[in-house]
């Protein structure tokens, strides 16, 4: 039993820092590590918001209400309980946010403001103008810093998580850790562990994702026997800028405040936008679903997108863009409520969108799926839990727009006293396990290392990494054959396998980060085909997961979490079915063309 | 190298092994893409290591994360400007386009340099809220949309230290500790409820690497990727600091 546990954290994003502050607070101890400096972090990405029903624009919005749209919104596929819980905790976690002095936007009279959503016919989003994920982690990030200058965090920035440390009867006793600079393999031991790695936007190439958000930490724990469940569900979001870098998030935030997409009616029309007169203008959203307009759910709004540029070939020259609209909106209201995101198309592409429509189109965005965890955020390994998007608890087959961060706040504010539990309930304390234990996961860490930096192939691992992209793009994203899926495992299989004749050009043992790059790419692979299989075993379309020749849902056969878990000898993922926990609100049609 | 005939970007790299060794440049020509930034740039290196003149080398080592301007991580000196390789479109640059670590931070390797000490000044500033707990305490105080518009902008500070690397006042000699640092103890005075903690703040700013360091070069300010008002932010807190010194002193 340790009375005063000490808990690692991976990550230092929103559901870290929220689980690390609640442990800290508690009298816990953390060991907090992450890639970059936890200020860094990818939740400072997210722009438009944070959901809860707060209900202060006389609405009669209610955390149920949320609840209700959240699960409905994402196809029923999420476990009902653990959603209302987070739903009626969401006032609180705004009211705390707002106390740490998150410089929310304002009413007049001083109260919170709130905007709307995708999914949702309620005003239930508080914002900080366009950079709500940066104002929310700059919260955390610096309540973790005061319990840092109290000694009570301890923070390994430049630290990359390699594994968990397991003992004899498979508890989670600590983890395997590199320093990015020295590149010394470490072990570090530990009460309990919290998962709180991101999102793995790197498998599909360009995302919207930070360049950290690779999937590697959950990748290396669904390995080493961890289930990962839902990983079919990939989020491509419907408004994202194209880049050669990456593919930068335009937020829902802009339809929210009344941003409208169109295309030309005509097919190769070339006329600049602004001699398109009104009448020849497609609003296809509004066209479509009358009741929801542009705040359709994004799976709704990336599928139709493509269909308009791929079906009816009307992307703006021929290309796949399509117009987002602001310019009827005013200036000064623009720059009130959009600030930040304008900002990004204007540095970024070099127009004003206050002046011209913007070029958008689909783009991956988040997973819905993740670590398996039960509802105290505790996976299938005893003494590891997880928290954030990499973990699968709260977004069923859809993710609704600004309900990331509330999930990830609350999934580590459950996650942080759980483990507490946890640690103090174990009767066998981490101080008793034999250091064997220890030093033989550190081993396989460094013999993992060596063979890696010594392997002589031809293979450039960067190169590798782009095919990967295009692969997983193509055919795991928006539309989904099983033709494809099978050919796209079968193509994984052959990467595994050229990943065994990577050749590293830089084989130096300091701050080497194309080393580490090609470590999370092996990763990558072993999870991709998780994503990949499991897409081509359900054989039904729900929320992002649509496949053209099975195009209803199927509740009767697929009203299921998919778990997939890692066979060491065959070296490939097998796939297990648990039902889902619909105990409050029975599965109805989920339709956007009119009010639920 | 690119193919010949295409139109191309060049790059003039300096790089360094490691803290110790000495640096060195590399030159780069690679084939030119619409809409390239100098990360992308990199990217294309990394995929194809190999220099002008034909020699294979190592992918560059450098601090990235979201490339959307707003992580702070991609900072770098490009063509002698301290400013975020995300944002820096290629096709706005002079070539060859000539990549520095920032100067006045330990170099980690190539590009990367060890900026930690913003956190440490953040730390050393109490730079946060002092709220009682995490638990339900009800929703917080009223801030109206003025008091919100004044603080939103100096919220937004990336800590990306640009603003430390162009200011001629930031060196080991005088220790100073930079305008970002001093932005957000006028940010945190400035609210209902941080400003419990204003003459702690102050105090932390007087002294040796203090506010009175800055010699109102306003290079900060004109560097800044996120147009913070830097200039205002260190003269509003001066005069709070001159006042808290003046009580101090006769407090005795």
């Amino acid at each position: 039993m340790a009375t005063n546990p000490k808990i690692i954290v991976v990550g230092g994003g929103l559901a870290g820092l929220a689980a690390t502050i609640k442990i800290a607070e508690a009298g816990g101890h953390v060991d907090l590590f992450s890639i970059v400096p936890v200020k860094r972090s990818h939740s400072v990405c997210a722009q438009g918001g944070i959901n809860a029903a707060k209900n202060l624009k006389g609405e009669g919005d209610t955390p149920w209400q949320h609840f209700d749209d959240t699960i409905y919104g994402g196809d029923f596929l999420a476990n009902q309980p653990p959603v209302k819980a987070m739903c009626e905790a969401a006032p609180g976690i705004i009211d705390l946010l707002d106390r740490m002095g998150v410089t929310f936007n304002r009413t007049p009279e001083g109260l919170l403001d709130f905007r709307r959503f995708g999914g949702t016919l309620f005003n239930r989003t508080a914002f900080a103008g366009a950079t709500t994920g940066q104002q929310l982690l700059y919260a955390l990030d610096e309540q973790v810093r005061r319990y840092e200058a109290e000694g009570r965090v301890t923070k390994y920035e430049h630290w990359e998580f390699l594994s968990g440390v397991l003992d004899t009867n498979r508890v989670c006793r600590g983890i395997c850790a590199m320093d990015l600079r020295s590149m010394e393999v470490r072990t570090f031991p530990a009460d309990a562990i919290i998962m709180a790695t991101g999102g793995i936007g790197a498998i599909f190439g360009k995302s919207t994702n930070s360049v950290v958000c690779t999937g590697s930490a959950q990748s290396a724990l669904y390995q080493q026997g961890c289930y990962y469940a839902n990983g079919e569900f990939i989020q491509v979001h419907p408004t994202s800028i194209p880049g050669e870098d990456k593919l930068r998030l335009m937020s829902e935030s802009a339809r929210g405040e009344g941003g409208r997409v169109w295309v030309p009616r005509t097919k190769g029309d070339k006329r600049e936008w602004k001699s398109i007169p009104e009448s020849e203008r497609w609003y296809f959203l509004e066209e479509w679903y009358p009741k929801y307009g542009n705040l359709v759910p994004r799976d709704v709004a990336t599928r139709a997108i493509h269909k308009v540029v791929y079906e009816y070939d009307l992307g703006i020259d021929g290309q796949p863009m399509v117009y987002l609209d602001l310019t009827h909106i005013d200036r000064e209201t623009l720059n009130r409520k959009l600030e930040g995101i304008l900002e990004i198309y204007e540095k970024f592409v070099g127009d004003d969108p206050r002046d011209v429509p913007m070029k958008i189109f689909p783009g991956m965005h988040y997973t819905m799926g993740g670590l398996w965890v039960d509802f105290n955020q505790a996976t299938n390994i005893k003494g590891i839990f997880a928290a954030g998007e990499c973990e699968y608890g709260y977004h069923g087959a859809n993710r609704l727009g600004a309900n990331s961060l509330v999930s990830c706040i609350y999934g580590g504010f459950v996650a942080g006293p759980q483990a507490m539990l946890y640690a103090k309930n174990n009767s066998k304390s981490t101080d008793g396990v034999s250091s064997t234990v220890f030093d033989s996961e550190r081993k396989r860490q460094e013999e993992a290392n060596a063979s890696l930096i010594n392997s002589n192939g031809t293979e450039n691992p960067f190169r590798l990494w782009r095919e990967l992209g295009e692969l997983m793009t193509r055919n795991c994203t928006v539309i989904r054959y099983n033709k494809n899926l099978q050919q796209t495992d079968a193509k994984l299989v052959e990467f595994l396998e050229r990943f065994n004749h990577i050749n590293l050009s830089d084989k130096s043992q300091w701050a080497n980060t194309s080393f580490v790059f090609t470590r999370q790419l092996y990763n990558m692979l072993q999870l991709s085909r998780v994503i990949a299989q499991g897409a081509a075993m359900r054989n039904e379309s729900r929320g992002a997961h649509y496949k053209p020749d099975f195009p209803d849902r199927d509740d009767k056969n697929f009203l299921k979490t998919t778990k997939a878990y890692f066979a060491p000898d065959a070296d490939e993922p097998r796939f297990e079915f648990e039902p889902v926990d619909i105990s409050l609100l029975p599965p109805r049609p989920r339709r956007y063309d009119m009010a639920k | 190298m690119a193919p010949s005939g295409t139109k191309t970007v060049i790059l003039k790299i300096k790089r360094q092994e490691n803290p110790k060794s000495s640096p060195r440049w590399e030159e780069f020509d690679l084939t030119w893409k619409p809409g390239m930034n100098v990360i992308s740039a990199m990217m294309e290196i990394a995929a194809n290591p190999v220099t002008r003149d034909g020699k294979t080398t190592t992918p560059i080592t450098y601090d990235s994360n979201c490339l959307e301007e707003v992580c702070g991580s991609c900072a770098m000196l490009i063509n002698g400007r301290a400013r975020m390789a995300c944002s820096a479109l290629v096709d706005k640059l002079e070539q060859p386009i000539r990549l520095e670590p920032f100067s006045k931070f330990p170099v980690v390797r190539d590009l990367a340099v060890d900026r930690s000490v913003i956190f440490e000044n953040l730390k050393a500033v109490k730079a946060w809220v002092p709220i009682d707990g995490t638990y339900d305490l009800g929703a917080g105080l009223r801030i109206s949309p003025t008091e919100q518009e004044e603080a939103y902008p100096v919220s937004r500070c990336i800590s990306c230290c640009c603003c430390m690397e162009a200011c001629p006042q930031f060196n080991e000699s005088t220790g100073f500790v930079g305008a970002a640092t001093i932005a957000q103890v006028r940010l945190f005075n400035q609210h209902p409820t941080g400003k419990a903690l204003k003459h702690e703040r102050l105090q932390a700013l007087m002294g040796d690497g203090g506010i009175q360091e800055c010699g109102f070069a306003q290079n900060c300010v004109e560097v800044c990727p996120k147009d913070i008002p830097l200039t205002k932010a260190i003269a509003d807190t001066g005069r709070e600091v001159m006042k808290q010194a003046i009580k101090d002193f006769f407090r005795g």
